[in-house]
């Protein structure tokens, strides 16, 4: 059994799917969903354990070995992120139910859990297989779904946000297939392990240039890097908030990976490091993502749309440390993809409690919520200072790691730019703050309550996690740094 | 490298910028999807002419022939087009069925016209 | 005295305010129990650390290590002399400020009240934790949550004014700290592989002074300076009078005291335990530090001598009096060490009772602007002779404690032989002269505008009086018997060496 465990780890919210429908009862369905996204993480802790163990695990599909058959491959990059997804999935799911009855029509329950695990099952696709095309598949599922995700929100204008956002990723998941073909091409093979052997010695060769270029700029588009990120913000915006929460807390997290995945393992360091000017280019967008999407982010008026920019900055920064190109700015990138989905999941479900009483996610709609809505606002508050990175909250470590690896690297006009992008983080979260405890409600909206537990308990789930990494980060640091050896940077 | 030799190329270029035009510069959301359906055809067709070697037959093994001599084209792209047709069409058949829900809820499927109304609100 | 030992009473000092955060916030809507609290937390802690002040000898290492974060990184507490000195003054003048507050707002029935107790006994906690961390990292997370609880009060009175007025105050403390604070920490982590303060200065114990450290540290100290911007340091300063819009016990305890001698004693705190004062004076970079804080020392007292709002004029006098906190710390010989650490103390006494008679003017009569208070004396007389003198003590004028502090910096400027701050001091002594007593002598001498004003008592409140006079009596006190704050602060000098 425990040998079958990659596999199970994506197999088992894939049939999960379909039996939702046969379930069809919405309350039975969502403990159904939970239960089975519970047992997904259950997994992955187990996964990681053998990981660090007994290094690599190597699973051939169907018995069928590596170069005809596709082959699972789970090392420590893909066990920290399957960890990251499906405790997060979980934790959302928590919610899951009480969020949706006030945002869904009756009679989409049970397609939002059909979806939600179809999306989370291409998520973990994606993580834990080893073949390049069955990336693509993966990612296609997992897209696929979120877009209908997007589209089942109330808003008419997540449909024309799901729209767009099918059109451009689609543009983005056909670019990866570009890449992924001419890899094939020249190497005459599909496996990860097989490619990041043969194309080495091809990096004369234009034609990898080509690939190298096409994949990256095809995952660039799905992860939001500034300047591709339009499709992002309402999408973000006018979703469910459990879908808000779920997409901005994993998706680009898994999109982020595959860069991961390719830059390190596939292309090589040498590849993309010495012969192309990989460092600049992530170092000059990470920085110009970061300024600019701060400085947008604190003029939006919807507080969804302000995260969703945040979000946008924040996957600026994680591009930004890959950029740093040394063993400590890989440890800040790691790091900072468990924190950033700590905090975001944590800020968007703080805000579906929010669509819950008030229905609406509009700053003005926010002033009073201090008094009515403490626990709440309080999670707003310790999340938003986690993404400035105040000590004691996971944020800053990933913040210190990020400078010292700029500093080290004698990148010091960045460092300043890090920090001057933590007082315009600092900005969009007063605003909310001010807005929040220091304005009266004019309209007259006293019979806000508190959210109901259900909501609750997920949110502070993760404001914890929050506080324990940022005071304990024994764990994440050791993960990360082993996951950086394991990728190949300089000890 | 003579142009007649890799044709196949051209085509494919040609076909994937067409595509990759028509859905940057056109304001209706079908023709948007049509433009992103020939973009995604010019993809199938690269992978499929990448299977080809000049002289081979198709990958179909009878057993009255002897397999040794035989040239066979590459089999794997076929297969692997055949899983990114599929998921073409579901793209294409999601897309439609926005479009229609858009079409419902603002009246019209231009693009600037959904602008207009998305201001409004 | 106390049945527990040191390391527990240390941890008491930051936890009994937090603690009674909790409290004032459960006794919403009970002034009276809400206030007792209060009292009863403040006398505590005041007992509490003048037990540690008996308890302290140089040989016992009193360390709490709260949590490590990163190996090197703990949030850690320990007790050395200044820390002693700095909390010794805070706790004490936190228990008469909040005699003097329960008469001040309840006579002036202001809004929130809870909220006010509440955040400003969070705000002692981080004075707490601010004087006993142990390196950097710990200092720097209180100085932050310092920032934040005091935002809070200087919003209290919850209009647009107040609003952007905090927000002022807000972000320049917050930007400095970031950009310039977080920055020289993460340098110095980086140049030294620690965050410690250690006697003798850090980089002086484990940097080798070769000429190539030197940029860097020039840098790190430039940082420092810039980034405690409680230190209010031109041009860093406009946070102080915008702060000046909330209520006076704030401005009285918070910006005459807690907050800003919390940005000076950072700065002490980084020259002679971070940076070494031997190696202090090497620096290129300390130069020119010396004569920005002369150039904020000098403009601020001009500034201030044309204020007309009471308030805002003692505000820009305390600019000008931190500015000669900081030239004693960046001097660096022992006279100029014990001069800035005993004009911390000294000013923080004779400013507060400034705050305190203003506040009480304002409560009694309504007005703000000096322009008015022509002949307040008559009906003010008590106030305004304590306000006289803690002028004194300003000013640095016997019969007042202030002649101490002053004496002890000019003879630093002359062992430094820095004759040009020499200059400046003196001058802006002298303006203290033309901005501060103006005000108390035409009180009493001079007849008002409105000749109607009968002359019958109007003075504060039993409590506010009792605070001011304590106050007022202290700076004399501290005239008299400068003893026990001499050896203090010539204790940190000796534990340095």
């Amino acid at each position: 059994m425990s040998s079958q465990l990659p596999i199970l780890q994506v197999i088992i919210p894939l049939i999960s799917a379909p039996l939702c429908l046969i379930i069809s009862r919405p309350k039975l369905v969502w403990l159904f969903t939970l239960i089975a996204s519970t047992i997904s993480f259950i997994i992955s802790i187990i996964l990681i354990h053998q990981v660090m163990q007994s290094g690599t695990i190597i699973y051939s599909l169907g018995d069928w070995e590596a170069p005809i058959g596709i082959e699972y491959r789970i090392d420590y990059l893909n066990a920290y992120l399957l960890l990251i997804v499906t405790g997060i999935s979980s934790i959302i799911l928590l919610s899951a139910h009480t969020s949706i009855t006030a945002e869904l029509s009756h009679n989409k329950y049970v397609l939002f859990y059909v979806l939600f695990l179809l999306c989370l099952s291409g998520m973990l696709g994606i993580i834990a297989t080893g073949d390049a095309f069955n990336v693509f598949v993966f990612l296609e599922i997992a897209s696929l779904s979120s877009y209908s995700l997007i589209a089942l929100g109330k808003d008419r204008r997540a449909l024309t946000a799901a729209l767009r956002y099918l059109l451009v990723g689609t543009l983005g998941a056909t670019f990866i297939l570009i890449g992924i073909g001419l890899m094939y091409m020249m190497t005459g093979t599909l496996n990860m392990h097989d490619l990041s052997e043969r194309l080495p010695n091809l990096s004369e060769s234009r034609t990898l240039i080509i690939a190298f270029s096409f994949f990256t700029v095809g995952v660039c588009l799905k992860l939001a890097l500034f300047p591709l990120h339009w499709w992002l913000p309402n999408a973000y915006a006018y979703a469910p908030s459990v879908v808000s929460a779920f997409l901005a807390a994993t998706a680009t997290k898994v999109a982020i990976y595959i860069l991961l995945r390719f830059i390190f393992t596939v292309f090589g360091i040498e590849f993309s490091f010495s012969i192309l000017p990989l460092q600049k280019i992530l170092l000059a967008l990470g920085l110009v993502g970061i300024l600019t999407a701060s400085t947008i982010a604190i003029y939006q008026n919807n507080v969804k749309q302000l995260f969703a920019y945040s979000s946008i900055s924040q996957i600026a920064y994680i591009i930004l440390a890959l950029g740093m190109n040394n063993s400590t700015g890989l440890v800040a990138a790691l790091l900072h993809l468990f924190n950033h989905a700590l905090m975001k999941g944590a800020l968007f479900l703080a805000l579906s409690a929010v669509m819950y009483r008030v229905g609406s996610t509009q700053l003005t709609d926010f002033s009073g919520l201090g008094k009515s809505m403490p626990w709440t606002m309080a999670a707003i508050v310790i999340g938003g200072l986690s993404l400035i990175g105040i000590p004691l909250t996971v944020g800053f470590i990933s913040k210190w790691y990020m400078l010292i690896a700029s500093l080290e690297n004698n990148l010091w006009p960045v460092t300043v730019l890090i920090l001057l992008g933590s007082i315009l983080t600092g900005i969009y979260v007063w605003r909310i703050v001010e807005t929040a405890y220091f304005t009266t409600n004019k309209t007259g909206l006293n019979h806000i309550k508190e959210a109901p537990f259900s909501l609750l308990l997920p949110t502070w789930l993760l404001i914890l996690a929050n506080l324990y990494f940022g005071i304990n980060p024994r764990f994440t640091i050791t993960i990360t740094k082993l996951t950086a050896q394991s990728l190949g940077a300089m000890p | 490298m003579n142009i007649l030799e890799s044709f196949n190329y051209w085509v494919v270029m040609i076909l994937m910028m067409s595509g990759l035009y028509i859905l940057i510069a056109h304001g209706n959301l079908v023709k948007k999807i049509i433009g992103l359906t020939i973009f995604q055809t010019s993809v199938y067709i690269f992978y499929i002419s990448m299977a080809n070697i000049s002289g081979a037959t198709a990958p179909i093994i009878y057993k009255n022939i002897e397999g040794d001599n035989i040239l066979y084209s590459n089999p794997l792209p076929h297969v692997l087009i055949l899983t990114a047709i599929v998921v073409g069409i579901s793209t294409m058949a999601l897309a439609l069925a926005l479009v229609i829900r858009i079409k419902q809820s603002y009246g019209t499927i231009e693009e600037d016209e959904i602008h207009a109304k998305e201001q409004q609100q | 005295m106390i049945p527990w030992d040191n390391e527990v009473s240390l941890q008491l000092t930051i936890l009994m305010p937090l603690i009674a955060t909790l409290a004032i916030r459960l006794a919403t809507n009970i002034p009276n129990i809400r206030e007792s609290i209060t009292l009863v937390t403040s006398i505590c802690l005041v007992v509490i650390i003048i037990n540690l002040f008996h308890n302290y000898t140089k040989e016992v290492n009193v360390e709490v290590i709260w949590l490590e974060i990163m190996p090197g990184l703990t949030m850690s507490f320990s007790i050395e002399p200044l820390g002693l000195l700095f909390v010794l003054m805070a706790s004490f003048l936190w228990l008469i400020t909040n005699v003097y507050t329960i008469g001040y707002m309840r006579k002036s029935q202001e809004q929130h009240q809870t909220r006010f107790y509440q955040y400003f006994a969070l705000t002692m906690a981080c004075v707490m934790g601010i004087a006993f961390a142990d390196n950097l990292f710990t200092l720097y997370i209180f100085y932050e949550l310092l920032t934040l609880s005091t935002y809070p009060l200087v919003a209290h009175a919850g209009d647009d004014n107040a609003k952007s007025n905090a927000r002022t105050y807000l972000s320049i403390l917050l930007f400095t700290s970031i950009m310039f604070f977080l920055f020289a920490i993460i340098g110095t982590w980086l140049v030294s592989g620690s965050l410690y303060f250690t006697p003798g200065g850090l980089f002086h114990q484990t940097l080798s002074p070769s000429a190539s450290v030197k940029p860097i540290i020039s840098i790190l100290l430039l940082f420092f300076i810039f980034g405690i911007g409680k230190a209010a340091i031109f041009p860093f300063h406009r946070w102080l009078p915008a702060a000046m819009i909330a209520p006076t016990p704030v401005s009285a305890l918070l910006h005459a005291v807690a907050v800003v001698k919390g940005g000076v004693f950072t700065i002490l705190k980084v020259c002679i335990y971070i940076f070494g004062t031997e190696s202090i004076n090497n620096l290129p970079a300390t130069q020119a530090l010396l004569y920005l804080a002369g150039v904020s020392v000098f403009f601020a007292s001009l500034i201030a001598m044309y204020q007309d709002n009471l308030k805002k004029r003692l505000a820009y006098s305390t600019i000008s009096q931190l500015g000669y906190i900081t030239i004693g710390a960046l001097l660096a010989n022992s006279s100029s060490i014990i001069g800035a650490v005993m004009h911390m103390v000294i000013h923080a006494f004779g400013k507060i009772t400034l705050f305190f008679c203003a506040g009480a003017i304002l409560i009694m009569t309504k007005k703000t602007l000096i322009s008015e208070m022509r002949g307040i004396g008559r009906q003010m007389p008590i106030t305004m002779a304590a306000f006289f003198i803690a002028s004194l003590s300003i000013i640095g004028l016997p019969p007042t404690a202030g002649i101490w502090s002053k004496w002890f910096l000019l003879h630093g400027t002359i062992q430094a032989e820095q004759w040009l701050l020499m200059g400046i001091l003196s001058i802006s002594s002298l303006m203290n002269v033309f901005y501060l007593l103006p005000i108390s002598i035409s009180a009493f001498y001079s007849q008002s505008h409105h000749n109607h004003i009968n002359s019958t008592s109007l003075e504060a409140p039993l409590p506010v009086l009792i605070a001011i006079c304590i106050c007022a009596s202290a700076c004399v006190i501290l005239f008299l018997f400068p003893q026990p704050l001499y050896l203090l602060a010539s204790a940190i000098i000796s534990t340095t060496s």
